[in-house]
């Protein structure tokens, strides 16, 4: 049996597909940009512990937000 | 090795023309300024209290004076939002020695044994140091459609007219510059964020409600008509204590409240 994830982690793999599928929203020739952003923007915090309950909390609004705003069909392209 | 030798006496030289200016003047008053930071560009570290030093003579009355004093001069990464420094745009509402003020209009407490202590607005989420993140605070205040809104409008196509008494019912409303000062300040809106609208709000609601102008007092009632958005004030009146303008948010509310009861 897979281990069981807590609240948080699992809001963090929900932020992760989001993400995933609104790049899938964009123009076939662009998507790999956005997965790449994507993959960067999560790898950076790569290293954060677990129980870094607060600052994980504030990573979820900021990456929330981002969605709403690179989910604008405008936003084309990303670099 | 000349050049700096040069250099020094030439600073020296300086030195000495400011002391026998300066030597008539009186002693630095250096007053602790305890600063709220905290920055996402590194997440993971815990917000803390910088202590700064502002000599008093060299520095504006206003606690803004001496927030930009330390941004210009010790350490520029210091963040806050500030505008008109004149308490007519209500940019820099933080929390200055306890209350939820606008620092433009916050005088230094001139006694220098004494720390001061700079926080952002209370229970808000943080974008940098003295910075809040006022989003929903504006979604709410977008959600009572601060607008003038009317089917009719007068015949001759030109002003809509109001008497001096309807007009006089806007005094002490209008005035209120969105700081959310009064909103932060009430514990009600600390634990029900999402749903409660907050004194500010509500007092921008009763505004817009008592406008004569205003044709649609019933819909905008009929949406205040539930257990969260108004009547999540408990008259704490936290909000009139804070007001940096001197308005009553607390009153406004009541009034609303006895609106909708006689509905």
């Amino acid at each position: 049996m897979a281990k069981r994830l807590s609240g948080l982690q699992k809001e963090v793999l929900h932020l992760y597909r989001a993400s995933v599928r609104v790049a899938h929203t964009k123009p076939k020739q662009n998507q790999p940009h956005f997965i790449n952003y994507i993959r960067e923007e999560f790898g950076k915090h790569k290293d954060l512990p677990k129980r870094d309950f607060t600052t994980i909390e504030h990573l979820l609004r900021v990456g929330n937000k981002r969605i709403n705003l690179y989910s604008s069909p405008e936003l084309k392209d990303i670099n | 090795m000349m050049n700096s030798v040069l250099k020094r006496s030439v600073v020296n030289g300086l030195n000495l023309q400011r002391g026998l200016a300066t030597a008539t003047a009186v002693a630095p008053r250096l007053k602790n300024f305890k600063v709220y930071r905290w920055s996402p560009d590194e997440p993971s570290k815990k917000p803390y209290l910088q202590t700064f030093q502002v000599d008093l003579n060299e520095c504006g009355p206003m606690v803004l004076d001496a927030l930009l004093k330390i941004k210009n001069e010790q350490d520029a990464t210091l963040t806050l939002r500030r505008s008109c420094r004149e308490g007519i745009c209500g940019s820099c509402a933080m929390n200055i020695g306890g209350r939820n003020t606008l620092a433009c209009l916050c005088k230094i407490d001139q006694n220098e044994s004494k720390d001061l202590k700079v926080y952002p607005l209370p229970h808000m989420y943080i974008v940098k140091d003295l910075v809040p993140d006022l989003t929903n605070f504006y979604q709410q205040y977008k959600s009572i459609q601060p607008y003038l809104q009317r089917k009719s409008y007068p015949e001759d196509g030109k002003e809509i007219l109001q008497s001096v008494e309807d007009r006089k019912k806007l005094d002490g409303l209008y005035e209120c510059i969105l700081c959310a000062c009064c909103s932060t300040s009430c514990p009600s809106y600390w634990w029900n964020q999402e749903q409660y609208l907050g004194p500010a709000v509500l007092l921008q609601a009763y505004r817009w409600l008592i406008d004569s102008r205003d044709q649609a007092a019933q819909t905008r009632k009929a949406m205040l008509q539930n257990t969260m958005s108004l009547y999540r004030c408990h008259t704490i009146m936290n909000c009139t204590r804070t007001c940096p303008k001197g308005l009553n948010p607390g009153l406004a509310i009541a009034e609303i409240k006895k609106e909708l009861a006689t509905d």
